[in-house]
């Protein structure tokens, strides 16, 4: 067993039980530490899928930026649970069968298949990235990332750029607080 | 860093460029137009999706001979995409003349609801064309965060707050599903793009990696379609929604969902054809049943045509199943034409089924019910009769589209080797008499009480004239369309 695949079950391992812990924990803020804790624990998988600017970009964004928002909104709103709401729905029984039932068919395709395509195809997770390197036009990962980007995928990243906009729209809208009244 | 494509691929995209760039135009002018003068923003919105439409034909003719790729064969521009862009733009314009006095009179501001509108709409547009999995998935995201805030952009109303809650949290959770199978495509077959990814399905054996992933692709795409078991959203957001966006929803998305669903099916997992079919026929049989059962209990109109809309949905994807199963015997795919010539026809019922909701909208938010219709052939002769047309189309009876669509869907499957599902479909056809007819029987058998509550609005009832005419004029000669609709198949 070689030290990337090892690092990959321990860090998977800890991304679970940090998801775990989002779900179980009863305060908000313990809810998002776990949260923190899982992004962490994804930017080192990516690490070991060589995937090292998606790495950065999920610590500087996900553990970083959006992180701090969500403790400013949770110590702006003031969140508290009433003493008397169930924690529980009451379908989370069938919720949690379901959920394992999904577990164990997809994990076990997954696990099962994985390895046996991996061999089979070029569908290993850097390969074209190694390529565009390999190429010469970019010097590391971040220039690879960079050069399939704004070549490549210019028109998606174009349009999500449109998608992004429209989020910010419809959060002001949603989220002004006066309305604009009849003249 | 030159641009990395030929400059004539932008003129593939020249539809999609310019209407964004109106619809930020819009958004623009709309900080300085005083509420109460929105109207003008509303016209210009419509006037800027005809531009993209004309711009369409404009496209095609000067990138190149059709089908024209570009962007590295991140769309391509066919003529089953033009198909669908002019739907979705017909669609997005008569939603904006429904809205017209109902966001007009309504203290909401109209500017950035327009604004969204022609975003879904651009969303849309390049879902019609994407033949990449990353950019079919960006389009549709565009496509439904715009949808999201629409559905809750009259957010001191419960109901349209509820609407838009579920229906974000749901639809996210689809997007994850859908995006989760995307990335076991990939690594089952080593490429996003579908031409691709066919290439290499064929060329390799059957995995259940594979398989798993081409599940959870149709599962987002069933939700997305509102197809069972992915449907549950679908009647609490078409109830609580403003009701144009409900119009919309039913409608444009829904288009736009299918268009994907059969680009992907077919270009990209085409090869495994057989192995997904099974699962496809499953929730057509049980999305029929299920809309058309539930439409039944329902009092709330818009609740009505959501699972109405549902049942509509499965019998969609019998086409589906059908062009699945291969071709008949003069070498001609019936299943996919059929779809097309149904989802037309979908379109004109639904919207002119909707613009009557809008014009009898009167007893205060996601209120209409049922009784809203009683004794309207006496008060309005002319409105009960075009609702009736619609209802006839709806449920499928000649001389109207629904009736013309349902044929060519129905027989498509029995062709293509799933008559108990074609029967099934007949069936439920008849089941939704039932629930159409309770509509004609309070137009036309009870009496009405009190005075006709009816907004004069000449600009959505132009565009129900609109819908009855092509309803009729697609159930009495349906031999144009089919030859348009045959000339717009997937390669």
């Amino acid at each position: 067993m070689d030290v990337s695949l090892a690092l990959f079950w321990a860090f998977a391992a800890v991304a679970v039980a940090g998801a775990v812990g989002v779900i179980v924990m009863r305060q908000p803020v313990h809810s998002a530490l776990f949260l923190l804790l899982t992004f962490l624990a994804v930017a080192v998988l990516f690490v070991v899928a060589h995937a090292e600017f998606v790495a950065a970009v999920q610590v500087l964004v996900y553990a970083g930026g959006i992180m701090v928002l969500f403790l400013y909104t949770i110590m702006l709103v003031n969140v508290r649970r009433q003493a008397g709401e169930p924690y529980l729905h009451r379908q989370a029984g069938v919720a949690l069968g379901v959920g394992l039932l999904l577990l164990a068919v997809v994990g076990g395709v997954v696990l099962g298949d994985a390895r046996r395509l991996a061999d089979a195809h070029a569908a290993a997770p850097a390969a074209r990235l190694t390529e565009v390197v390999g190429s010469g036009v970019a010097a590391g990962n971040s220039q690879a990332v960079g050069w399939l980007l704004y070549r490549e995928y210019l028109l998606p990243f174009e349009i999500a750029s449109v998608l992004l906009l429209v989020a910010m729209i419809g959060a002001v809208v949603l989220g002004k607080r006066t309305m604009e009244k009849f003249d | 860093m030159t641009f990395p494509f030929p400059a004539s691929d932008l003129l593939v995209i020249l539809p999609e460029l310019v209407l964004t760039q109106l619809a930020l135009g819009i958004l623009l002018w709309a900080t300085v137009v005083r509420k109460g003068r929105e109207a003008t923003l509303a016209w210009v919105s419509i006037a800027s999706l005809a531009a993209a439409a004309v711009l369409i034909p404009v496209a095609a003719r000067l990138s190149g001979p059709l089908p024209r790729a570009a962007f590295g064969g991140m769309l391509t521009l066919d003529r089953f995409s033009i198909f669908f862009k002019v739907l979705v733009l017909l669609a997005t314009a008569v939603t904006i003349l429904f809205s017209l006095k109902f966001v007009g009179t309504s203290s909401y501001p109209g500017g950035e609801y327009y604004a969204l509108l022609l975003f879904s709409a651009v969303g849309m547009l390049f879902m019609a064309s994407g033949t990449h999995l990353v950019s079919i998935y960006i389009a549709l995201e565009l496509m439904a965060l715009s949808q999201y805030v629409l559905a809750g952009y009259f957010k001191r109303e419960t109901k349209s707050v509820e609407a838009a809650a579920k229906y974000f949290v749901l639809g996210a959770f689809s997007s994850g599903v859908l995006l989760y199978g995307i990335s076991l495509v990939y690594g089952a077959a080593g490429s996003l793009d579908l031409g691709d990814v066919a290439r290499s399905l064929a060329a390799t054996p059957r995995s259940s990696l594979l398989g798993v992933g081409i599940v959870l692709t149709a599962s987002g795409m069933l939700f997305k379609i509102a197809s069972a078991p992915f449907h549950v959203w679908a009647p609490d957001v078409y109830e609580g929604a403003p009701t144009p966006i409900s119009a919309f929803f039913s409608v444009g998305p829904k288009l736009a969902a299918y268009a994907i669903f059969a680009r992907i099916f077919f270009v990209g997992f085409g090869p495994r054809a057989g192995d997904w079919a099974p699962v496809l026929a499953a929730s057509a049989a049980l999305t029929m049943v299920v809309g058309n059962v539930g439409a039944l209990l329902q009092q709330n109109v818009k609740r009505m045509l959501g699972y109405s809309s549902i049942g509509h949905a499965g019998y969609a994807l019998l086409g589906l199943l059908a062009y699945a199963s291969g071709t008949d015997a003069r070498g001609e795919n019936f299943g996919l034409w059929a779809i097309l010539i149904y989802l037309a026809a979908y379109l004109l019922m639904t919207l002119g089924a909707f613009g009557l909701v809008v014009l009898l909208e009167a007893k205060g938010y996601a209120t209409e019910s049922v009784d809203d219709f009683n004794g309207l052939s006496k008060k309005n002769p002319l409105a009960a009769a075009a609702m009736l047309v619609f209802l006839l189309s709806l449920a499928g009876i000649p001389p109207t589209a629904g009736f013309v669509g349902k044929y060519f869907l129905f027989s498509a499957a029995m062709k293509a080797g799933w008559p108990s599902l074609a029967l099934l479909a007949v069936l439920m056809s008849a089941v939704s008499l039932f629930y159409y007819f309770r509509i004609a029987r309070a137009m036309y058998l009870v009496e009405g009480e009190g005075e006709l509550r009816w907004r004069e609005e000449p600009a959505v009832a132009a565009a129900v004239a609109v819908c009855v005419a092509g309803t009729l004029l697609l159930g009495i000669l349906p031999q144009p369309f089919v030859a348009l609709a045959k000339s717009c198949l997937l390669p």
